[in-house]
């Protein structure tokens, strides 16, 4: 391996050992109002982890991913308003007294298990996504159309999810706090504390559940797609599902995503399916790094604290401070804040401002000349 | 040998009203390099197209082993056995060279084997080869985006043997090329064919002549005639849509 790799894995090393002593450290540093909001943010890496897949390895800019996140969201919440709706008239869910409904509509009743729900948090996104982006890819839509449907289909779920009060209390959403998980209540302190510990874990397994996915040749082809995809079509591959089951993967990512920050922020209401916030996970990625993975998860944690904290100092003007940032990453630093530093852009900076002399010839040929291939 | 590899019959592409291809011939035999030129807007590029399958001709058949391949899509000709390299290199300029050559190699190509399967110790050997012919060995971990437009070209044809396909369709493959390196690529074709059956398309005269083929000649949308590069530059048909005079030819 060369230097220059050698380098990098040398600081996603450090970044790890960082995230990680930070974890560990955390629930015993912050209160349990901070520890809960980095809990929130954690679970949003993971949903950024797979519009980071999709969109800087494959190149599928989703404007819609909200749509996974809110199901995974409503998945996990229905389970937890059945498990406390015992003392509630015809042992249903409170809301349902509100607008006269007596029975259980039909498809609450697998959520009943916890085991179905763990697995439809995940499942049902999945499968939702993969199926729509089957009849997009198939279709060769793509970039900008691709977009603008995504972006169409989120509205869409938004409209239908807000109007049914009657089966999913619409606009209002699911509380979770105040409901019962293991005898406990989901909003109390050890629970968020309980949830916290989860989400890292999760945070962690997804990231190297994507690293498996982009290590090799898939991951080559992915890449292959974002850059010239009839190039991977004549060379024999069949780009529509490559597509399809990555798509599909970013829904099971949003929705595991959904559920974890749903129990931690206490409710899932349609306002996870607007525009603004499937758009901030998209800017949560670009000022990362596209295509680096953990330049996904440190942009979704870093960005959404930022923007607690400066909505705690300066109100209302957080956004113009997203707006800024994002400008900037875009003008700037379009590989985002790792990938330019993986591309070695501190070593320019210092070749500019003369600290440093410039390379005569690749790097990675200076610095070991011929070198045994290694796959 | 009596069945061709590849036929063409009464291939008609037009859009709009305008023929790309108009009710074009052409027969091609297992193990046969042929050169196929022509003016500016003659059809080339579209004949290629129509072969690998990205634009479904308006009407005509294409053969290929002896299977009609005519409106299959891309990715199934592909496996069929058909390679194609463009006109400007295309290879992935985000890979690393062995990462190019892998993917061209790798065999089978739906997702779940890429994703699970490991490469084999064969590949690996055989991409070390590849790298060793086009003199890229020392570049492998590089990003491809960082060769010369030379070693590109190279890089994309090496791709394209690394395919393995029996039909090679070879799109300019000097355009931008050193006279030097122009003469490698014609060797480097020419020891290919036999193993594979090689269709080239090309301005370049010095390069076709090299090549020592059966030359068609396209105009129009159509096969003006066919033969050796010495009876095509003597067709009167031929110098008076392409060639010009043929003294401006030989210079």
């Amino acid at each position: 391996m060369n230097k220059i790799t050698k380098n990098k894995r040398w600081l996603s090393f450090l970044i790890w050992v960082l995230i990680i002593a930070f974890i560990i450290s955390a629930p015993s540093i912050l209160p349990v109002f901070r520890l809960n909001l980095l809990g929130r943010y954690l679970s949003l890496a993971i949903v950024a982890l797979g519009v980071d897949l999709i969109w800087g390895y494959t190149g599928l800019l989703s404007l819609g991913q909200g749509i996974f996140f809110a199901l995974g969201g409503y998945c996990s919440a229905m389970y937890l308003q059945l498990n406390s709706s015992q003392d509630f008239p015809n042992n249903i869910p409170e809301f349902f007294g509100l607008y006269g409904v007596t029975k259980l509509p039909f498809f609450w009743e697998p959520f009943k298990s916890p085991i179905f729900t763990l697995i439809a948090i995940w499942l049902i996104p999945a499968l939702i996504s993969a199926f729509l982006g089957f009849l997009v890819f198939r279709n060769r839509i793509k970039g900008v159309y691709f977009s603008i449907l995504t972006q169409a289909a989120l509205l869409v779920f938004f409209n239908f999810f807000n109007g049914q009060q009657k089966l999913i209390n619409g606009t209002n959403g699911l509380k979770t706090d105040v409901t019962q998980l293991f005898g406990q209540m989901v909003g109390s302190d050890s629970m968020q504390r309980l949830f916290f510990w989860l989400t890292a874990i999760i945070v962690i397994m997804a990231w190297f559940f994507s690293r498996w996915i982009v290590r090799e040749r898939f991951g080559n082809v992915l890449i292959g797609i974002r850059d010239d995809e009839p190039r991977v079509r004549f060379m024999g591959y069949n780009p529509t599902y490559f597509k399809t089951i990555v798509f599909g993967i970013a829904g099971a990512l949003a929705g595991i995503s959904g559920a974890l920050y749903t129990v931690q922020s206490g409710i899932v209401s349609p306002q996870f399916m607007t525009v603004p916030f499937s758009i901030e996970m998209v800017i949560w990625v670009a000022v990362g790094g596209r295509g680096t993975l953990l330049g996904a998860i440190l942009g979704a944690v870093i960005i959404n604290y930022a923007k607690s904290l400066v909505s705690e100092a300066l109100p209302a003007s957080w956004m113009f401070i997203q707006g800024g940032l994002f400008i900037f990453v875009v003008t700037t630093l379009p590989e985002g804040f790792l990938g330019w530093i993986q591309s070695d852009g501190p070593r320019n900076i210092m070749v500019r401002l003369g600290l440093r002399r410039p390379l005569s010839t690749y790097p990675s040929l200076e610095a070991d000349g011929k070198e045994e291939v290694k796959p | 040998m009596n069945i061709p590899l590849l036929e063409l019959s009464q291939i008609t592409v037009s859009f709009d009203g305008l023929y790309a291809l108009n009710n074009l011939d052409l027969k091609l035999n297992t193990g046969e390099l042929r050169a196929v030129i022509g003016p500016n807007g003659a059809g080339k590029t579209t004949f290629l197209d129509v072969i690998t399958g990205k634009i479904k001709p308006t009407s005509g058949k294409v053969i290929f082993k002896g299977r009609s391949i005519t409106g299959k899509k891309e990715h199934k000709i592909a496996r069929l056995g058909i390679g194609r390299k463009f006109q400007s290199p295309r290879v992935f300029n985000n890979l690393t060279v062995y990462e190019n050559l892998a993917l061209a190699i790798s065999n089978p190509k739906s997702p779940w084997p890429i994703l699970i399967g490991k490469q084999s110790n064969v590949q690996r050997d055989q991409i070390i080869h590849l790298m060793n012919i086009i003199n890229l060995q020392s570049m492998a971990n590089l990003k491809a985006g960082s060769l010369s437009h030379g070693q590109k070209q190279w890089l994309e044809i090496s791709m394209l043997v690394g395919q393995n396909p029996d039909l090679l369709l070879v799109d300019e493959p000097v355009a931008g090329l050193t006279d030097e390196e122009t003469d490698l690529t014609a060797d480097l074709l020419k020891s290919l064919s036999g193993d594979h059956t090689i269709l080239v398309i090309d301005h370049d005269m010095e390069f076709i002549r090299k090549l020592e083929s059966p030359v068609s000649v396209l105009h129009q949308g159509k096969v003006l005639c066919e033969g050796s590069m010495d009876s095509i530059q003597n067709n009167p048909q031929v110098i008076e849509v392409y060639l010009g005079k043929p003294e401006e030819v030989n210079e």
